[in-house]
């Protein structure tokens, strides 16, 4: 790689990276949409794999219990007071009533997932670790998300 | 001349009060006729009758231990908040002294042991489509499971929801059908799936709008539409909502919950998940061909984007 190529890059992905986080502060709804949307990729890429579609990969598959990591890490910042409603939010107003078990949620989540990264060899470990960090998903929306559509 | 008119009408009143008591009466021998004397139990059978009837979804707090029915879960609803019955086999608390005969009359009828009318938060509705033997099996499978102390509190309904004779006249207008009958037309799954979709898995008791007296709108069964717990949105799961899921799609959100965007299930539904979750691969097979045979119904339309 060319020297100025790398700089480039660099470049790009730190205005990337300060752009998202321009993005969370200003339109924290726009952001958590954005991560969800990155979740299920993620789990695209797993479940297909579990169910045989895709071939079994270890690299795709350590790469989408990262991404949950860290999704859990920047989640919880995105729910302050003045994004309960607003951007077609399916947040329930729940999660500010019990902000510490919504944010609990998360660290468990992230332990889940760094714990699921570590654990897979093969597919059968896999399904397992899939199985494990994707109670984490359901038992979130339940508590937490209401569908309006 | 105005005493004379308020006389007639007191008197018309009267009658017509006691025309509608005799009418919306609950009794509670009606249900029995359709049940075989000697019915072989099938806890098995029983078992899946009790996983997709949904009961431990409303009748435990408990997310992992689908044993213990002691009910007292809060049910919001626009007629006030209902709190769920113990049912668990206590003979004091729960249902441990009813006899399979009062048990299939609660199901089908909407009525107690005591004669009373019991409100269609509980979903007899549909389960007044299953057949005799399947309620009986789900009793006996029922009293397998541990008794649990403790009664529930009261329903906290405002007047005049909180008089249960009203719920006579409710029924007269909406409580109708019976057991569920095989179409002929379709083949043995698609019949299978009706039945638990329409009558145990009671699928349309919140995939359904409902009118203001609480009775769900028949031509727009399973278009979805205001959640009937107040927040949110219930999705219309004919055609319309569900054209772009194939049965397989179907099939694997009733048993993983994740949907073919390969988001997870939430709200309400995610409960549901762990009931249909305990089926066999062949029920929610014959459910997903059920459900998406569904004709294209549109739903109410949404409240305008905020």
């Amino acid at each position: 790689m060319k020297f100025s190529t790398f700089c480039a890059a660099a470049a790009v992905a730190v205005v990337s990276i300060a752009a998202t986080a321009v993005v969370a502060q200003q339109d924290p709804i726009a952001a958590r949409k954005a991560l969800m949307k990155e979740s299920g990729q993620a789990t695209a890429a797993v479940v297909k794999m579990t169910k045989g579609e895709t071939p079994f990969d270890l690299a795709t598959a350590q790469a989408s219990f990262k991404t949950y990591q860290n999704i859990a890490s920047r989640m919880p910042a995105l729910f302050p007071e003045n994004s309960k409603s607003g951007g077609e939010t399916t947040a329930a107003p729940a999660i500010w009533e019990k902000m510490d078990d919504f944010k609990a949620r998360f660290t468990k989540f992230d332990a889940d997932a760094k714990a699921a990264e570590a654990s897979v060899k093969d597919l059968d470990s896999l399904k397992e670790a899939v199985a494990n960090v994707s109670r984490n998903c359901g038992g979130c929306h339940e508590a937490y998300r209401v569908k309006k559509s | 001349m105005a005493r004379k008119l308020t006389v007639s009408i007191l008197v018309l009143g009267i009658i017509v009060a006691a025309a509608l008591w005799f009418l919306t009466k609950s009794r509670s021998n009606e249900h029995m006729e359709s049940t075989p004397p000697d019915h072989k139990v099938d806890l098995a059978n029983g078992k899946t009758m009790f996983d997709i009837g949904g009961c431990v979804s409303c009748h435990t707090d408990s997310k992992e231990d689908r044993t213990r029915l002691g009910g007292g879960v809060a049910l919001a609803s626009p007629f006030g908040t209902f709190y769920t019955p113990n049912i668990s086999p206590d003979p004091d608390d729960g249902i441990g002294r009813w006899t399979p005969a009062q048990f299939v009359t609660a199901m089908r009828g909407g009525i107690s042991p005591e004669g009373e009318h019991l409100y269609p938060s509980f979903p007899y509705t549909s389960y007044r489509r299953m057949t005799a033997g399947d309620l009986l099996d789900m009793f006996a499978y029922i009293k397998t499971l541990p008794p649990v102390k403790g009664k529930a509190r009261d329903h906290d309904l405002p007047f005049p929801f909180n008089i249960r004779a009203v719920l006579g006249g409710w029924k007269l207008l909406f409580l109708n059908g019976g057991q569920y009958t095989p179409a002929a037309s379709r083949d043995a799954q698609w019949n299978r799936g009706a039945y638990l979709v329409n009558g145990p898995g009671h699928c349309a008791e919140c995939h359904s709008p409902r009118n203001a007296l609480g009775g769900i709108l028949d031509r727009q069964r399973f278009a979805g539409g205001p959640s009937p717990e107040g927040q949110g949105w219930v999705p219309n799961i004919t055609q319309q909502g569900l054209a772009s899921w194939s049965a397989g799609d179907i099939a694997e959100f009733l048993k993983s919950g994740m949907t073919p965007e390969f988001d997870s299930a939430g709200g309400s539904m995610t409960a549901v998940i762990r009931n249909t979750a305990q089926l066999s691969d062949a029920d929610r097979t014959a459910m997903a061909a059920y459900i998406k045979s569904l004709p294209a119904v549109a739903g109410p339309l949404r409240p305008a984007k905020k």
